[in-house]
């Protein structure tokens, strides 16, 4: 339960940010924060299913079926991306039923699971490579600029609306995130990812509870591609898909901290800003160098702090209050097949 | 009608053989993968990136340092047996007691790593030896030497471990190993010992593989991504640690990229493949030749 003063420091903290691009206008900084909102929204979806051991790499596919499916629809079809949007968001919802339940019955777990996942991922790259005349290929993709209702077509120039609708939809995936934490489901795949064969033993349907929180996990991950395509009006397989986002996915909730909410926030804001500081910095020389940064973080902080900067961080404010909950205590203690 | 199906059917028996060959290199990669898991119990997703580098290596030594080709490859292999080593050294040894997906996900960091240090060091550009093999023309049929020689070298080279599991003390310890990890410790054999030669391992398999590859493709920073994936559905769908299943299955996925590549794109050869793993996940899940339980 969250306490008056927690609530409160949310609630101040939310005005200040639905305040700020009305205050403070520089483009180029809101750019970064509206880039931040989207990532750090893909970031706790993914860290949804992380949290309990589900680790997937086939996240870039959903991100990727989110972006493209919208864009496709929009500019070969007409349909607005108020239509196309829930659509490609079931379309990434069904692929993920349709791998997800196999692994689930048959009990695919661990690397075989994150093998699977990747995939996942490989698949949908190919295809949207493979059909380039439709989707350009890894030349990329714009959807065309309306003509008529921007509000239809979900295209602003301004920055400031595509702050507040970033917002919005990263502040949902926090909500989301915070119901998953205080719902049953949450001590279901808690102790599923503890031991299935005790999870079932004690009346989980570990099957049903796993597909539950898989498909909550792509339908937000596709939603944050459509957004994304839709902000960027450019997409291509690789900003959106395959295993370089998905492994980056992987990467910014670690770093953050995986079991808090604001974790993968965190770590899209130290990620992001990393390679835009890189970018600015070091200009052309520094293609690569953002890469070789996140690598090297992620290697020392799965090895030194796997609980993330924040995990930490909170763990040391907590330690002086309270004991900590059980599975906080151990490190990322994630699926552990059939040992 | 006639003279279209004779045509048809030489192309089919060409991407049948040609597939044959491409699978003699993916079954090199996959053994070296499975040798790693088997043994160790930890993915390596970075492992294509390994290949990469020893293909950097081949292209420098033997385009800027002039050395022949023959000599390159031993040195080149030896490069990735340090790096595997090293690998395992740094960022593997201390995780092993953390839970399996750490593990593969600090790899992942490593792969990252990897990438960008050759986009950093070497630029993006596409790279390649310059050495043309002749073409060998059978009937109406083309092989490229350079596909004959891969599946030779990646044959030899299977026989080659296999002759080291089987003949020697430390590769039967690490079959041994694979079997029961605890035990092994207890019977005097010494496990960090046997871990940082199955990584060197692993890393040489991994550099003759790039000796091979780098004959066929071009170099550039992110050509581990072209077989990476490739290579771990190939494991997987053998079972992972299973040599034999490896085996079988880079032949089966060969032939699916080769077949599929023959009626459409190249791109939709992978999407079958990767389609067809996929269903085999659902039908056998724990890989073709999994002992049942």
């Amino acid at each position: 339960m969250m306490g008056q003063g927690r609530l409160a420091a949310w609630g101040v903290g939310l005005a200040a940010l639905v305040a700020l691009p009305f205050v403070y206008r520089d483009p180029y900084h809101l750019h970064i924060l509206v880039l931040i909102l989207i990532w750090s929204f893909a970031y706790t979806s993914w860290s949804m299913m992380g949290r309990f051991g589900l680790v997937s790499l086939g996240h870039g596919g959903f991100m990727g079926i989110g972006a493209y499916v919208t864009a496709l629809l929009w500019n070969h079809a007409g349909l607005s991306p108020w239509i196309g949007i829930p659509i490609s968001m079931a379309a990434a919802g069904a692929l993920a039923m349709i791998v997800g339940y196999p692994c689930f019955r048959f009990r695919i777990t661990g690397h075989y699971f994150v093998l699977v996942t990747l995939a996942l991922s490989g698949i949908v790259l190919q295809v949207i490579t493979a059909t380039r005349d439709y989707t350009g290929g890894s030349l990329g993709y714009t959807p065309n600029r309306a003509s008529g209702n921007r509000l239809l077509a979900l295209q602003f120039d301004d920055k400031t609306t595509w702050y507040l609708i970033a917002l919005a939809v990263w502040l949902f995936g926090i909500v989301v995130w915070h119901w998953v934490d205080r719902s049953m489901a949450r001590y279901a795949l808690e102790a599923i990812s503890e031991d299935e064969d005790a999870a079932a033993a004690a009346g989980v349907d570990v099957t049903a509870e796993k597909l539950k929180i898989t498909l909550l996990s792509a339908l937000m991950t596709a939603l944050a591609g459509a957004i994304y395509c839709q902000y960027q009006m450019f997409i291509t397989p690789d900003t959106v898909s395959g295993i370089a986002v998905s492994l980056q996915m992987v990467f910014a909730a670690i770093v953050g901290g995986l079991f808090v909410s604001l974790g993968p926030t965190v770590g899209a804001i130290i990620t992001i800003l990393l390679a835009e500081t890189l970018r600015i910095g070091f200009g052309t020389k520094a293609v690569g160098w953002d890469n070789l940064v996140y690598g090297v973080l992620l290697v020392l902080f799965i090895i030194f702090l796997p609980k993330g900067i924040l995990g930490s961080l909170l763990d040391r404010l907590k330690l002086q209050r309270k004991v900590p909950r059980a599975h906080e205590q151990k490190a990322v203690q994630v699926a552990r097949p059939g040992a | 009608m006639q003279a279209f199906l004779d045509v048809f059917d030489i192309y089919l028996l060409e991407a049948v053989i040609n597939g044959i060959l491409l699978g003699g290199v993916l079954a090199l990669l996959a053994l070296g993968l499975n040798l790693i898991f088997g043994v160790i119990d930890v993915t390596w997703i970075c492992y294509a990136e390994l290949v990469m580098i020893g293909m950097y290596g081949m292209y420098f030594m033997v385009q800027y340092y002039g050395v022949s080709y023959f000599v390159a490859a031993p040195l080149t292999i030896m490069l990735v047996a340090v790096l595997g080593a090293a690998l395992h050294y740094l960022v593997i040894a201390p995780l092993l007691t953390a839970p399996p997906i750490n593990q593969l996900l600090a790899t992942g960091g490593v792969l990252f790593v990897l990438q960008s240090f050759a986009t950093v060091a070497f630029g993006i550009d596409f790279r390649n030896l310059g050495i043309r093999l002749p073409v060998l023309a059978f009937g109406d049929m083309n092989f490229s030497y350079a596909r004959l020689l891969s599946f030779a070298a990646a044959l030899v080279g299977m026989v080659a471990v296999y002759l080291f599991m089987t003949r020697t003390f430390t590769g039967t310890a690490i079959r041994a190993i694979s079997q029961d990890r605890q035990i092994m410790a207890l019977m005097g054999v010494d496990t960090k010992r046997i871990y940082l030669i199955t990584s060197a391992l692993g890393g040489a398999l991994a550099g003759l593989a790039a000796c091979l590859l780098v004959l066929q493709y071009d170099v550039h920073p992110f050509v581990g991504l072209s077989f990476g994936p490739i290579t771990f559905l190939i494991c997987v769908l053998g079972g992972l640690g299973n040599f034999i299943g490896g085996f079988i299955a880079a032949f089966v996925f060969a032939e699916i990229i080769s077949l599929g590549g023959l009626f459409s794109d190249l791109e939709w050869g992978y999407v079958l493949a990767f389609a067809f793993f996929i269903v085999m996940m659902f039908i056998r899940p724990a890989g073709l030749l999994a002992r049942r339980r």
